[in-house]
């Protein structure tokens, strides 16, 4: 009960962003997750306003912002926000990138690497098997090493790349969050979801608001709840 | 330009003096088959279109629905063949385009799209493969970039879609009932068109969509931007919100003419507009190439003059241009101007209803001939023949098309696309059971059987979710209506829907017609096809996969039936035959049956039984649930003496296979016997192959495995490779 209670309190204290870029289109599925499923404080940022200083965590939905033109992310990467965002990651705040804002998260450098078009040279939604390779980020706090969560992938360009001596480095930092269990995309390693050397900020190709309720999970919806759950945990000790 | 005799004189009467050139092209347009209906418009109110839940507005594109709590649902269907037979990509794009905007003209948000795609011979054809992938691409370029989920459609491969393409996209929006756009305007108010700017690409699309295609009029076929149509959805979305919106319109097929007649007529007002403000993408273009410019991504929405200035502040947030060009009057005149000169001043309601024809119709002489059954060579081994069919590009698992769409964005859908129908929740916590189904190798044995079997099938597909069908919309594919035998397979079809609707009292909520379908080779064969909405309460019907020791039942009768089956077109390439007929009364009943058994939690899963037969429903089964089932086939209700062959692979209506836990076996025998129901308990899941047992020996057995393979191989090792 008096948990509950110090919850609530967080929960309306705690302020989550979703920042909505021209094309963004998982902003409504994110915030769902967030403000409905796991009752956090969560207010959309559209891309042209800035991002106030309070604010504890940020998230980058999915979509198409500005429709993928030139390349996935990069008009988006060359956004106002971006600044604040920027400001916020050097802060400690969290920040989650998926798909599109993974993509996004890699072309403004908050990520290293870059997301290639799929082995298959098409667009591809399904169901993957990810395993946590880093639990220590604030987004997977909660999940175990080498836990499975089953979870869709929707993009034309969820290939990660990295160079060996960027390879190195990534191992060297803990940097690699999430793998894919089976060859899915011809990521390198399979990866799917990094961090930066921080890991504060986390970006990952497949989604997790896509699988955190039973009802449009076909297989299991804990795992991918815990990424939230991790993040509620996260604010929640910081305050 | 095609106006025709008839037309030229209605236009001297009525007018009474030479029309201008921007007249002319406005009303070549406007009175094109593809606008107007000419053809069909007529026949087209025999179709039942209102009740319990039907919504009737002045001026939609979309029918409506309501669902209770004070939300509605929004849907249409449209195609996009003649363009996507010169141009898939760009076609089949701007296909879904469209009809996305019919979903938004209500002030609804799109949130789900289905398509239905008919090409050639892809195994044989490369051209037809061609067609094929690029259009699947440019369904997917579009719709994904929307954020709209492709949550299922059927794909389908005849001979009589070679050279051609049938692109058919059906959209579904959800929205709240007080928030659905009232169409209405009064004088003064104004008239502004937003999104794209207009340009050369798409001039005359309605009159090359109104005729039989010859040679590639690359012009003609429009150019996709989904971008700038997602802005626009999230523009009108946010301007219906702020109540900046007193009515609208999408621009599709004839442009600015069309739009703008159509809604002065709808509403009885007059509209006044200046070319010189259509914000254009390039110089020089002429003011009827304005007019009937087919450029995508517009639309036309009529505001008062105290709202503009926050419509236009919401198209700033957006960067989506927004041009006023012209206002409201109280006339009934649509009156064109360029700067002071008038270039064109007709009677809306004279521009928006082209004279109506009344087309011949006689029975085809091809049905005559059609040839009976008994030409065909017996098959030996069933097995083989099962594993050939799995395999088949028609009914090879459709993963490698589906999973090219995003089919999850939206968190809506809870049942996803591959097996029967598809299911999303919606925000009352109801959920709806969407479907679309077309046969034309029955409808080409029986235009009228063959359109009753396709309502019947996306029906069936609706009820194995657990949902009550509640409205259909139909789109009707034929040839050149100018001929009258193909205007007659177009009447017996109509019919054929009419009757069954009004039996089964679904309302047609929407529809189209899409007639000049001809490929070098003649007309394709009549493809209507249906779609069916279905809405389950509380809670949704989660299929659960066969377990070791379940009970396989039928529902149904199986009949001699095998014109237009797979098993006769793609194993003995015969074309004729008997195509199945649906029976009125077992359909409703089985139905029900169904899905009072749905209702009372007695079933674990619930298949369709349709393309190939029994004998591939009962493959999928086991395919999807990785178990082998073993049945015996004398248990199979049917007419008395039908051969084996007939029983595995006639495709008649009305059936179903039921997955039954071995504790609920008798509770389902009992209920079903109650009701007088045509069933029987087949067998049971186990093991890892498929066995029907004819007199305890195996007609049929092989391993799952390997079906697994060649179904889930068979298109996409065909596409992969070439």
């Amino acid at each position: 009960m008096c948990i509950n209670f110090i919850c609530e309190i967080i929960n309306i204290i705690v302020k989550v962003g979703v920042i909505v870029f021209p094309g963004s289109n998982c902003d409504r599925d994110m915030f769902h997750v967030l403000s409905d499923v796991f009752d956090l404080n969560t207010q959309y940022y559209w891309h042209e306003k800035g991002l106030p200083n309070n604010i504890d965590a940020v998230v980058l939905p999915g979509g198409f912002s500005y429709g993928d033109r030139l390349r996935a992310g990069i008009i988006a990467a060359n956004s106002p926000v971006i600044n604040d965002v920027k400001k916020l990651a050097n802060k400690g705040i969290p920040i989650l990138g998926v798909c599109n804002g993974f993509q996004i998260l890699v072309e403004s450098n908050l990520l290293p690497g870059v997301l290639l078009k799929n082995e298959s040279l098409n667009f591809m939604c399904q169901w993957t098997n990810l395993i946590v390779k880093n639990n220590k980020t604030p987004f997977t706090s909660k999940l175990q090493l080498n836990q499975k969560i089953p979870i869709p992938i929707a993009n034309g360009e969820g290939r990660y790349y990295a160079d060996s001596q960027l390879m190195h480095d990534l191992k060297k930092h803990d940097q690699i969050v999430f793998a894919y269990e089976d060859h899915v995309n011809g990521s390198v390693e399979q990866i799917a979801g990094i961090c930066n050397e921080d890991g504060n900020v986390v970006g990952m190709m497949p989604h997790p608001e896509r699988a955190a309720e039973k009802l449009i999970n076909p297989l299991d919806n804990k795992p991918s709840s815990l990424i939230f759950e991790s993040l509620i945990h996260t604010l929640g000790v910081k305050n | 330009m095609s106006l025709q005799k008839h037309e030229i004189k209605h236009i001297q009467d009525t007018i009474k003096r030479k029309l201008t050139k921007t007249e002319l092209q406005i009303i070549a347009a406007e009175w094109s088959e593809h606008c107007s209906y000419k053809s069909s418009k007529k026949h087209l109110k025999m179709l039942p279109t209102t009740g319990r839940s039907v919504i009737l507005e002045k001026g939609y594109d979309s029918g409506v629905l309501d669902v209770g709590d004070g939300y509605v649902v929004t849907v249409h269907i449209e195609s996009h063949n003649h363009p996507s037979a010169v141009e898939p990509f760009g076609g089949a794009a701007t296909g879904v385009g469209g009809v996305i905007r019919d979903i938004l003209s209500a002030g609804t948000r799109p949130i789900a799209i289905l398509d239905g795609l008919r090409f050639g011979d892809i195994e044989n054809d490369t051209h037809a493969r061609w067609l094929f992938k690029n259009a699947v691409l440019g369904i997917a370029n579009y719709g994904n970039c929307l954020g709209i989920p492709t949550i299922g459609g059927e794909v389908e491969f005849d001979d009589c879609y070679k050279g051609y393409a049938l692109v058919d996209v059906a959209a579904i929006g959800f929205g709240k009932k007080n928030r659905l756009i009232k169409n209405h305007a009064s004088k003064g108010d104004l008239v502004v068109l937003i999104g794209g700017s207009t340009g050369r690409d798409g001039i005359g699309g309605s009159q090359f969509a109104s005729d039989s295609l010859e040679g590639e009029d690359r012009s003609a076929v429009q150019i996709p931007d989904p971008f700038i149509e997602k802005l626009i959805i999230e523009t009108i979305l946010e301007a219906r919100n702020e109540k900046c919106i007193n009515a609208m319109k999408d621009l599709g097929g004839g442009g600015l003419s069309c739009a703008v007649s159509e809604i002065a007529e709808s509403l009885e007002i007059g509209i006044e507009l200046d070319v010189n403000n259509v914000h254009t993408r390039e110089s020089g273009l002429l003011p009827h190439e304005i007019m009937i410019s087919e450029s995508q991504e517009r639309m036309l929405i009529i505001t008062s003059k105290q709202k503009l200035p926050k419509l236009r502040q919401i198209c700033n947030k957006f960067r989506v241009t927004c041009s006023t060009i012209g206002h409201v009057k109280n006339d009934k005149m649509m009156h064109v101007k360029k700067a002071k000169k008038t270039l064109a001043l007709l009677p809306a309601e004279f521009v928006a209803r082209a004279p109506l024809l009344d087309r011949k119709k006689t029975k085809p002489k091809y049905l005559l001939q059609i040839k009976k059954e008994n030409r065909v060579k017996k098959t030996l081994d069933y097995s083989k023949t099962i594993l050939k069919l799995l395999s088949s590009p028609n009914i090879a698992s459709k993963h490698w098309v589906f999973q090219q769409y995003d089919h999850e964005v939206g968190i809506r859908t809870v049942v996803k696309p591959g097996f029967d129908a598809s299911v999303l929740r919606l925000d009352n916590g109801k959920f709806l059971s969407a479907k679309i189904d077309g046969n034309p190798k029955h409808c080409y044995l029986d235009p009228r059987q063959g359109a009753i079997g396709c309502f019947e099938e996306a029906c069936r597909n609706v009820v194995c979710t657990g949902a009550n069908p509640i409205g259909m919309v139909d789109h009707l594919q034929f040839g050149n209506p100018e001929n009258p035998e193909i205007f007659w397979t177009f009447m017996e079809s109509l019919e054929g829907l009419t009757e069954y609707a009004k039996f089964l009292r679904i309302p047609c909520v929407g529809g189209k017609v899409s007639f000049y379908n001809e490929t070098p080779a003649g007309p394709i064969k009549p493809t209507p096809l249906i779609g069916v909405l279905g809405i389950k309460d509380k809670t949704p019907f989660l299929s659960v996969s066969p377990n070791n020791d379940d009970h396989l039942v039928i529902i149904g009768d199986t009949k001699n039936e095998l014109g237009g089956s797979e098993y006769f077109e793609y194993i003995h390439r015969f074309i004729g035959g008997v195509c199945p007929r649906v029976d009125f009364t077992d359909s409703k009943i089985n139905m029900l049956a169904v899905l009072s058994l749905i209702k009372n939690k007695l079933v674990k899963s619930v298949h369709d039984c349709s393309k190939g037969g029994l004998s591939i429903a009962l493959s999928e089964l086991s395919i999807f649930g990785n178990i082998g089932c073993t049945i015996d086939i004398e248990k199979i209700p049917c007419e008395e003496n039908l051969s084996s062959e007939k029983i595995l692979f006639s495709e008649s209506h009305s059936r179903y296979l039921l997955v039954i836990d071995k504790k609920n076996i008798e509770e389902v025998n009992h209920i079903l016997s109650k009701k007088k129901i045509t069933f029987a308990v087949l067998g049971k899941f186990s093991g890892d192959q498929i066995n029907i047992k004819h007199e305890s020996k195996n007609l049929v057995k092989f391993r799952i495995d390997l079906a697994q393979k060649r179904y889930f191989n068979g298109l996409e090792g065909l596409l992969k490779h070439g």
